[in-house]
């Protein structure tokens, strides 16, 4: 993570680098329209400090340039931000050009956390008053050039497509290039009105995407793709073992021409090209000294977890007095526990960076979602500081938190050091799997009991798994809480009167943990709504039904069930061994119930039919991006449940590849019907919340099919067979 | 020394029989838009064109090819069905991250190329070679029948 010193030292970049990528944009001169303070503030922010300069440029010829902050990984941001500072500014979307904001956390950080991060699916609840601001100003700043060239009063004009008009003078116009020089000079108003919502033309429409294009043709360029002069290809092998050292290495049959790379715990081999290096890898016999996390297997693991999850956490909420109530309970109790596994994030572009190591820093280009701290992790580990690393992020093919860490930046640049020129080092995909920051593996110890009434008396809730912050900071979590565990547990108690939730932490010694797509509400809904379906089972009631009965304190959320029920067709007539299950949750400020329908066969295989779900993410921005994130984040969710398992065996994960770490496929992808429910309330974040709808209402489905109900994942096929017992 | 003929044009290149023609494109002609993904023919990232059918370019050695021509996501647009192909993902945008589907319109456009209508069934067993991490299957299925359609 970056210190305030660090990005203040990162911010000596910022003009040069935004004049330069404004130049690089406009084939030409390009005017950004800086503050008068701009160049002082921007040279050496202090602290974070909202600018519209740092987002705006506007060539001579009206072609409009946006920094974005948020990485492009797939998501639709730099459209979708682009469509915020477009449509205050009032400029055509066809002039927009997005760009990759430098890594200045002070200028381009989250309003919010002050940081350049891509994750948590909050770019759009973090930047969308934020980014209409910034485009309002702009537009200010226009109209004011406009009224001092014309010396009138800046109240009679208004503007369209880039133009400021003044029709109290015949319909005279001025365009935002003409004007850009002028507005360069003007303050940025402190306040701005945005626009009505009547008055949007970009915002809340399926506005096209700007990086789609360069998409379908080849062009578009991600971190792999980079190419330069003498540049040369490494590939590596990182110890397979956590922690472990590189023992020896034979490398009697390494072809010529090629140079080996001995690090303490890496060895690398580098090429003119990747299938060069790949053979001269492949060539070498490494002997490893794995340590103490050599003798971990998977059961050992999770008999650890397990333990672990008996003791008492501790407590992150607590309503009423659970313990007496289930006490009390008798038959009405259940005690449950539900288990999820280690799993890789997998994104299609396999880890890679291109590090020059030179002039006493380096210069870099990768994709990553966490641009400054890539920079600090650069300089730390050149000994340096990170005015001396200039890093040019590219396209993401594919985030899903992967590259929320650095690991990728130090292995790069380790390798780098000992290479001539710049190198680009690229993972295998089964280093990409093996050397993963994996979801963590959680155990929920469950109990509830139902009231006289049907409802739910009371819900206790203990969360044990790895917690990501600890492996990524170093830092003993403070008081025993993980903050990022809780969410999904935590906000939406169904009005159940007696509801503690707990965390304990329960740290795996063999493998490292990393943010994953859905986060911790990828194992919270997943217990939470499968227990909800085991106590409607108990209560005899229809899980729509029961469920519905239990948010009369989350009306956003009833009415999304409400809908999505009646999509589905709830309660309509399915063929033997087929079933529907629900899933309704709020996180990351969005409320989502989604109906899956699904089909096991002889052989315990699960087919999905087809899914439904209804979506309540307050103002949105495209409409044709959040049903694209819901399409695809039910479909990740659905690929976790049907194969993902990392497994490990004397401390070294066993998947190598798509053959043993399963992906779906085209042939196994329902339909997938998504309704948007459009409320005037703040935005929720979209890239997640049909990840972590898809295991829970599948599992459902499969309850509703075979009557058996699977606590832990990725579905057991023995068991849904008849060959094992659940 | 092996020459290929790579979008019309011919290239010769300094590369050793064996090598993938994946690694041949992207390192040694220039030509990124053929991804890699896998190395083990599992993904479909790496898929180009051997004289029109699909391929999947990281398992395939430059030595093997000869003279048969090679068509990569760079050029498959200067064909009708390659440019129909490209038009449909656009109009209902299929591309999230993008980094598949490069291999998925060479897949798509292959198919479009020896079966002009196809059903649900002709687009699973053309498409499942091509993994999508993003998970965008409902979108290119759509797409594929909008192509289909203008053919």
């Amino acid at each position: 993570m970056s210190s305030p010193a660090e990005t203040s030292e990162t911010g000596a970049l910022s003009r040069r680098t935004f004049l330069k990528v404004g130049t690089a944009a406009g084939g030409g001169l390009m005017l950004g329209f800086h503050l008068p303070a701009f160049a002082q503030e921007a040279a050496k922010p202090a602290k974070y400090v909202l600018n519209p300069n740092a987002f705006i440029a506007i060539a001579p010829d009206g072609k409009v340039a946006f920094q974005i902050p948020q990485e492009e990984m797939g998501q639709g941001v730099y459209t979708s931000l682009s469509q915020l500072l477009a449509d205050e500014l009032d400029v055509d979307f066809a002039n927009v050009t997005p760009l990759p904001a430098p890594p200045i956390d002070a200028l381009y950080g989250s309003p919010r956390s002050h940081r350049m991060s891509t994750g948590g699916s909050t770019s759009i609840r973090s930047f969308y008053t934020a980014l209409r601001q910034v485009g309002a100003s702009g537009r200010a700043m226009m109209v004011q050039a406009a009224a001092q060239q014309w010396k009138v009063d800046p109240a009679t004009l208004r503007t369209e497509s880039g133009q400021v008009i003044d029709d109290a003078h015949g319909g005279r116009k001025l365009s935002y290039g003409e004007l850009a020089p002028r507005a360069a000079k003007l303050p940025a108003p402190q306040d701005v009105t945005l626009k009505a919502d009547k008055d949007l033309k970009l915002i809340g429409k399926p506005v096209k995407r700007l990086d789609t294009p360069d998409k379908v043709n080849g062009k578009a360029q991600y971190g792999i793709d980079v190419r330069m002069d003498g540049l040369k290809i490494a590939t590596l092998a990182a110890s397979p073992v956590v922690g472990g050292k590189v023992a020896h290495v034979d490398s009697s049959k390494l072809p010529s021409g090629l140079q080996l790379v001995v690090l303490d715990d890496i060895v690398a081999v580098v090429g003119p090209h990747y299938w060069a290096a790949k053979k001269g890898l492949d060539s070498l016999a490494i002997s490893w000294n794995g340590g103490d996390n050599g003798q971990y297997d998977s059961a050992k693991m999770w008999r650890e977890i397990r333990e672990t999850a008996a003791e008492d956490g501790v407590l992150a909420k607590e309503d009423g007095d659970a313990k007496k109530t289930l006490t009390g309970a008798g038959a009405a109790k259940m005690d449950i526990a539900y288990e999820l596994p280690f799993l890789s994030h997998a994104p299609m572009e396999p880890q890679n960076f291109t590090v020059h190591v030179k002039d006493g820093g380096c210069e870099m280009w990768g994709g990553s979602q966490v641009q400054t701290s890539a920079v600090a992790a650069a300089a730390k580990t050149l000994d340096t500081t990170p005015d001396k690393i200039n890093f040019h992020n590219q396209m993401l093919g594919g985030g899903f938190g992967r590259r929320l860490d650095t690991d990728m930046v130090v292995k790069s640049v380790r390798v780098a050091q000992k290479v001539d020129g710049p190198v680009k080092v690229i993972w295998s995909r089964e280093e990409d799997i093996q050397q993963d920051m994996y979801r963590p593996a959680y155990r929920n110890v469950m109990s509830a009991s139902l009231g006289k009434d049907g409802k739910i008396a009371a819900w206790t809730h203990r969360i044990a798994g790895g917690a990501v912050s600890v492996r990524m900071s170093g830092k003993p979590l403070k008081g025993g809480l993980d903050r990022g565990s809780l969410e999904g547990a935590t906000e939406n108690s169904n009005g159940i009167p007696n509801f503690p939730v707990e965390y304990i932490e329960a740290p795996p010694k063999a493998l490292n943990v990393g943010y994953w797509r859905g986060v911790a509400p990828n194992n919270n809904v997943f217990a939470t709504e499968s227990l909800m379906d085991e106590l409607a089972l108990k209560a005899g009631k229809d899980p729509v039904a029961f469920r519905l009965a239990h948010l009369d304190g989350a009306p956003r959320l009833k009415a999304a069930v409400e809908q999505v029920a009646q999509r589905s067709n709830w309660g309509g007539k399915l063929p033997k061994r087929a079933g529907r299950g629900i899933c309704a949750q709020f996180c990351f400020g969005t409320y989502i119930a989604t109906v899956c329908e699904a089909e096991v066969d002889d052989n315990g295989e699960a087919k999905i039919r087809q899914v439904h779900a209804v979506i309540d993410a307050g103002r949105i921005v495209n409409p044709d991006t959040l049903m694209a994130q819901v399409q695809g984040g039910l479909m990740f969710g659905f690929t976790a449940a049907l194969y993902g398992d990392i497994t490990v065996k004397d401390g070294r994960v066993q998947q190598r590849n798509f053959n043993d770490y399963r992906i779906m496929r085209m042939n196994e992808a329902p339909p997938i019907d998504v309704h948007i429910i459009l409320t005037p309330e703040a935005s929720g974040g979209i890239g997640e919340p049909g990840c972590t709808a898809g295991p829970p209402s599948l599992v459902n489905a499969i309850a509703a099919a075979t009557g058996i109900r699977l606590r832990k994942l990725p579905i057991d096929r023995d068991i849904l067979a008849g060959r094992k017992i659940a | 020394m092996v020459t290929l003929q790579i979008n019309g044009q011919p290239h010769t290149v300094d590369a050793p029989d064996d090598m993938p023609l994946l690694w041949v494109l992207r390192d040694l002609v220039g030509l990124t838009g053929t991804k890699f993904g896998c190395g083990i023919a599992q993904c479909g990232a790496c898929t180009v064109h051997l004289d029109g059918k699909a391929v999947r370019s990281c398992l395939l050695p430059v030595g093997s090819i000869g003279n048969r021509a090679i068509t990569t996501i760079e050029a498959i647009g200067d064909t009708p069905n390659g440019a129909r192909i490209q038009k449909a993902w656009l109009d209902i945008e299929v591309v999230q991250c993008g980094y598949c589907q490069s291999g998925q319109i060479m897949s798509a456009t292959a198919l479009l190329n020896r079966t002009p209508n196809p059903d649900d069934s002709d687009i699973d067993a053309a498409m499942a070679g091509n993994i999508c991490r993003c998970g965008t299957y409902v979108r290119i299925r759509q797409a594929i029948k909008n192509a289909a359609k203008t053919v």
